[in-house]
């Protein structure tokens, strides 16, 4: 484990950070969703950190009664060459997550992708639309309870 | 599945604020009105719909650009013309059913998607493969880098119109699709590494093939470098032309040549040494100019350092076996299956329920030819991913195209295009 | 539009037909609507080792009102379809279309919530192509079974009336 990013979390942030775990030899975070921007915020600016590249944000759908969708951040440090992957849990019925925009300029368009298929609402995405769907779709495809074959006649096609 | 209610419109896009200007425009042709009439003279300002079929937009990507004459003022790319749904189709399918799936993700350099897979769900059920192997992988991504590069390099020259490039790449790419052929079975879609190992050894007739290719490509690579290193009108059109910073390409979440194009000395292959490239000596071209043309000598430069790669795996390529031995995640060999009854059980088991990791999660990645190429997967114990998901180089690298099209020239706009390279299978998903 | 239409049904007409297929039939100007994977064979079919221009068919146009044949090579979406099907009307009859691939055929290996399973669902095909992507010389076979139906005076295609025309112009969504 990173422990030496993780005790500097910890110290920093006491009531932001819930868990930290480790598999093969990669450091998961587990993150309060109000506190991610700051968290996001120390990560890139500390010198000891300098975690200066979002490698990939993305939803995940747990399927639980509480907890249920995840996001999902693995960041990198060019510099230090390291890797760190944070983590945010939010309810079905508070879709809402802050955005991490304003740290990594690049998180624009996979948190429009996490909106398209979890509908993840990302406040402070300035052009959060559909990424992939078509602007009418009404579901969100990567949902647990989505079929994959999707809903028949959801999407028109046109007439022969 | 209750319709849920969002309010993501009430945020102000470029898509939207540029709708009711066309929608007057089109409201008039509806109404039969030609005479359209603007409320000042002289405001020219037009929306230009590039794609989804364009013959330089590289694959079904689409730009709506909205131009001051020939000048780009705001551009906003709209993907999804080609979402397959790969990743709800990774949650239905066991991992080794997925690996055909990866070959069309980037589909110019199959090899290298395969390769970059099953390392992220070895790491995930903690096997690794054995040395042949791992020589093997090297080999072949470093072929599918060229032959994506090659791609590349033509299709730039084709947009900004030089043909004989384009033709000169392909007959190269044909001979490494000779190759792909008789190593894997197939031209295009390779679908040749397995977890743990591979499909099939790498036989000498095709080491032998593999080395007659290497031998005579350098010459053949200079020819095609002289028809564009000093072409005055390949160097004008894309000297200056789309450039990023180096800031800004880190922010931005640019990988791969595009990124080294911007001056950050970035690969993966000498940051986080996976497979054997920390046993082999190549260097990491870089450019700091941020423009197309440094992106272009980026791929050129890691074309010859790929001959240099390929050179030193064949020599060092060790003897001993192709596949792990790990009875109950590896595929055992066919004709074993049909004479031994212990591989006929971890067949049955491993075709029909996946070979099952522990929880957890992983993430890795590779530098793929277009950049960080990195597969996430979630696993909760079961033979098939909770949840996989692809970091593709050509969603992230393409996020920055309307930062480096403004302000250029509406001509400039395939130059830029072409030189990000980006593949709409791998981008889409 | 084509030149049936010029000349009306006079018994010229008929005793032309073969002479115009047969110069059809050795000019197909193709749209090659790369979509996916199978694009790049697509690629591959006009390069120096399979050279379609011994076929007539090397002369590749971007522009739809300028060809006869619709070649749509990879995986159609649903988001994509309004526009294969935007492109084919916009094709002057008579026209022809070759579905390239498995996944262009029939859905292929993507049978998800986002691929439309087969492209006939909204345009007529002729030609079915089997592969995943198919060879270049597949590809050319195809080709070849075109132009004998051309010789055969065979499209699928049948051409719209005027008033057909301004119908199916108001159908038509003026998306952008």
């Amino acid at each position: 484990m990173n422990t030496a990013v993780v005790d500097k979390l910890k110290a920093a942030f006491p009531a932001g950070i819930l868990a930290a775990k480790e598999f093969r030899g990669e450091t998961t975070i587990e993150v309060k969703k109000e506190e991610i921007v700051k968290v996001c915020a120390f990560l890139r600016d500390d010198p000891s950190c300098a975690f200066d590249y979002l490698s990939d944000l993305c939803g995940a759908d747990a399927y639980t009664p509480e907890k249920r969708f995840e996001v999902i951040y693995n960041v990198q440090s060019l510099s230090r060459r390291e890797r760190l992957r944070l983590k945010v849990f939010t309810e079905e019925s508070d879709l809402h997550v802050p955005s991490v925009t304003s740290i990594w300029p690049g998180a624009e368009w996979p948190e429009r992708e996490a909106f398209d298929m979890f509908g993840i609402i990302f406040d402070g995405n300035k052009d959060l639309r559909r990424m992939y769907m078509p602007e009418e779709f009404e579901y969100f495809p990567l949902r647990k309870d989505f079929p994959l074959m999707g809903i028949p006649d959801s999407i028109p096609l046109p007439r022969k | 599945m209750a319709r849920t209610s969002t309010d993501h419109t009430s945020s102000i896009s470029p898509l939207y604020e540029v709708a009711p200007k066309k929608s007057k425009i089109l409201q008039a042709l509806e109404d039969k009105d030609t005479s359209v009439q603007f409320t000042d003279p002289l405001e020219n300002e037009m929306i230009l719909n590039m794609g989804p079929q364009h013959p330089a937009t590289h694959g079904v990507l689409r730009l709506l650009i909205k131009l001051d004459g020939e000048t780009v003022v705001a551009s906003v790319p709209e993907l999804g013309y080609l979402h397959r749904g790969y990743e709800k189709l990774a949650e239905n399918c066991n991992y080794h059913e997925f690996i055909p799936h990866t070959d069309r993700l980037d589909y110019i350099s199959p090899l290298m998607n395969n390769t970059a897979y099953v390392l992220a769900v070895e790491k995930l059920l903690g096997v690794e493969a054995p040395k042949r192997a791992q020589y093997i992988r090297v080999i072949i991504s470093e072929l599918a880098r060229i032959s994506s590069h090659l791609l590349s390099i033509g299709a730039l020259g084709l947009d900004v119109g030089a043909v004989t490039i384009f033709m000169w790449t392909f007959r190269e790419r044909e001979k490494l699709y000779d190759i792909f052929e008789e190593l894997t079975g197939a031209r295009f879609t390779t679908s040749y590494t397995r977890i743990g190992g591979l499909s099939q050894d790498l036989t000498d007739g095709t080491k032998r093939k593999i080395e007659d290719f290497i031998s005579q490509f350098p010459a053949r690579l200079a020819e095609c470098e002289s028809l564009l290193n000093r072409n005055r009108i390949f160097v004008e059109r894309t000297d200056g032309v789309g450039v990023i910073s180096r800031e800004r390409a880190i922010a931005m979440g640019f990988s791969g040549p595009n990124l080294r194009g911007s001056g950050v000395s970035h690969d993966l292959r000498r940051a986080e040494p996976y497979l054997v490239y920390s046993e082999l000596d190549f260097d990491i071209p870089v450019f700091n100019d941020g423009d197309s043309l440094a992106r272009y000598y980026v791929r050129l430069g890691e074309i010859k350092e790929s001959v240099k790669i390929v050179q030193q795996a064949i020599d060092k390529l060790p003897e001993g076996p192709y596949n792990a031995l790990a009875p109950k995640k590896v595929l055992p060999k066919k004709e074993r299956i049909y004479t031994k009854m212990e591989e006929l059980i971890h067949d049955f088991m491993l075709i029909n329920f996946g070979a099952a990791p522990p929880v957890g999660e992983v993430y890795h990645a590779v530098e793929g030819s277009k950049g960080e190429l990195g597969f996430y997967i979630q696993s909760k114990g079961e033979g098939h991913p909770w949840r996989l998901k692809i970091r593709s180089p050509s969603f992230m690298n393409l996020q920055s195209l309307p930062q480096l099209l403004n302000g250029r020239m509406i001509s400039d706009v395939v130059a830029i295009i072409g030189s990000i390279d980006p593949v709409m299978g791998e981008a889409d998903k | 539009m084509g030149l049936e239409h010029a000349l009306g049904d006079s018994i010229i007409t008929t005793k032309i037909d073969a002479a115009i297929n047969w110069c059809r039939k050795n000019s197909v100007w193709p749209m090659p609507l790369g979509i996916s994977c199978c694009g790049i064979e697509m690629m591959a079919l006009v390069d120096p080792r399979f050279d379609v221009s011994r076929f007539g068919s090397e002369v590749m146009r971007f522009s739809p009102r300028q060809c006869d044949l619709l070649i749509v090579a990879g995986t159609t979406t649903y988001k994509m379809a309004k526009v294969v099907r935007k492109i084919y009307d916009q094709m002057p009859d008579p026209k022809w279309v070759i579905a390239m691939g498995v996944c262009t055929s029939t859905g292929g290996m993507y049978r998800t919530y986002s691929v439309v399973q087969g492209i006939d669902q909204f345009v007529p095909v002729d030609v079915y192509v089997a592969g995943c992507p198919p060879r270049p010389d597949n590809l050319l076979h195809a080709i070849m079974m075109i132009q004998e139906k051309i010789a055969r005076g065979e499209s699928r295609s049948t051409p719209m009336t005027v008033a057909e025309e301004r119908k199916d112009r108001q159908l038509v969504q003026l998306t952008v």
